[in-house]
């Protein structure tokens, strides 16, 4: 099935069996498409003793750890039908991913993200605000992790306001403006995790400004190690956001920039849930085998889209388990997961929110 | 000015390109200005110029100056 007929299914519409299907097929062909594309590629495959052209269970495919693509240039296409490089922010002194992407998949990412994200907020389009500054947009030729979420998510706004000015700090005639002018309508947000916690919903409260909108949709991603840090958890950041801005719809969701497009998204019940475009596998620590439902372990994450850099299957370091199957209470069908964080010992990763004053 | 040059107009302002530039060759991610960044700045200008608003799979299908001509009529503005 190629991506035009895959992105027809509904992004939650296929069961266990469905989805298994599909992906002993599409993971294998997508291998093999790699192995012929990538040299580099093809070199870890045959050492990893795989007869070409053979087809094998999602498990059984062979990962690459997401590090890879900082130590190395992994490209399957042709270097001129590259359109665009993306790149991990990472923290200073790191070295970051880089990602090759030609005209097919990065329709093919606009085009996942999508079909996700209106599966949440419909397909009309939402007065936006964005909790950000417009400056992160400024450097369009080497494009940051951080500045494509925003521009990615900006397909889903009209009216998009920043809530954040240059130096990074509230702008609140701009938020004032805004809810003012929507007040009567569902209102989108979008952020990131940590920075809407530190720069919005923190100035907020200790000016002792709270805002009462009456529906808002907020999708937030990045990393949560910050706020550990602060002890700050799920229930006290969306709790703490109600507070301050009024009755609002919340959705994590989580992503890497080694796979965009194909996010997960977190339910109305507080589960990250695997679209069609994407599965997830936890693996034992020690032997890599297999993790059952409710063992921790590592997350390797499968992606469909990923098709002019070998990154469709992917051993990550974070770490989560899997909460079930096809049976959560929102009805989506698919695994469903909780994720704990980045593994003791994994070398600290930029998230895309990385803002240090 | 008739809608097909207001459409024109949009393209050439926002890419900064010139006439000439303006045929079945000019698709996204053909031009370094027409990336993700300028694709938002385009629909804004076309919704601004034609006062309509696309549905977020018509900003994801229009890819390129000719196709985009289709989708302005889907919105009742004849080109």
């Amino acid at each position: 099935m190629a991506m035009d007929e895959l992105i027809k299914i509904q992004p939650y519409g296929l069961n266990k069996e469905e989805k298994r299907k599909l992906y002993t097929k599409y993971i294998s062909d997508l291998t093999w498409k790699h192995y012929n594309g990538c040299p580099e590629y093809k070199k870890i495959i045959d050492t990893l003793g795989y007869s070409y052209g053979t087809s094998f269970l999602p498990e059984d495919a062979p990962m690459l750890p997401v590090r890879l693509f900082k130590e190395y240039e992994l490209i399957s296409t042709k270097k001129d039908q590259i359109v665009k490089t993306m790149t991990s922010s990472g923290t200073s002194g790191q070295q970051v991913s880089k990602i090759f992407l030609d005209r097919n998949n990065v329709e093919a990412q606009t085009k996942v993200l999508t079909s996700i994200i209106t599966s949440y907020i419909g397909k009309k389009r939402l007065p936006l605000l964005i909790l950000d500054s417009k400056q992160v947009l400024k450097d369009r030729s080497m494009f940051s992790a951080r500045g494509a979420g925003i521009i990615g998510f900006q397909t889903f706004g009209r009216n998009i306001t920043y809530a954040l000015d240059e130096k990074m700090n509230l702008d609140l005639d701009a938020i004032n403006s805004f809810f003012n002018k929507y007040q009567n309508e569902t209102i989108l947000m979008f952020g990131y995790t940590y920075m809407i916690w530190q720069y919005v919903i923190q100035i907020l409260k200790e000016r002792k400004i709270s805002f009462h909108i009456e529906k808002g949709i907020l999708f937030h991603i990045g990393g949560w190690k910050k706020l550990k840090d602060k002890a700050v958890d799920t229930a006290t950041y969306n709790e703490t956001i109600r507070k301050t801005m009024g009755n609002i719809e919340i959705h994590n969701y989580y992503g890497m920039a080694e796979q965009l497009g194909s996010v997960f998204v977190e339910c109305e019940y507080g589960a990250m849930h695997c679209s069609v475009f994407s599965d997830i596998i936890i693996r034992k620590p020690d032997d890599f085998s297999v993790a059952n439902i409710g063992e921790r372990g590592l997350i390797e994450l499968q992606s469909l889209i990923p098709t002019s850099y070998p990154g469709h299957v992917l051993l990550t370091e974070d770490e989560g388990e899997i909460l079930g199957e096809d049976d959560c209470p929102c009805k989506r069908m698919g695994k469903y997961f909780k994720i704990h964080g980045r593994i003791k010992g994994a070398e600290i990763r930029g998230c895309s929110d990385t803002y240090e004053r | 000015m008739s809608n097909l040059e207001k459409y024109n107009l949009v393209f050439l302002e926002t890419f900064e390109i010139e006439e000439n530039s303006l045929n079945d060759k000019l698709i996204y991610q053909s031009i370094p200005q027409w990336d993700s960044v300028g694709h938002m700045g385009l629909i804004a200008a076309l919704e601004d110029t034609f006062d309509i608003m696309f549905d977020t799979d018509d900003i994801v299908e229009f890819n390129s100056y000719e196709k985009g001509k289709e989708f302005m009529k889907k919105y009742n503005v004849e080109l």
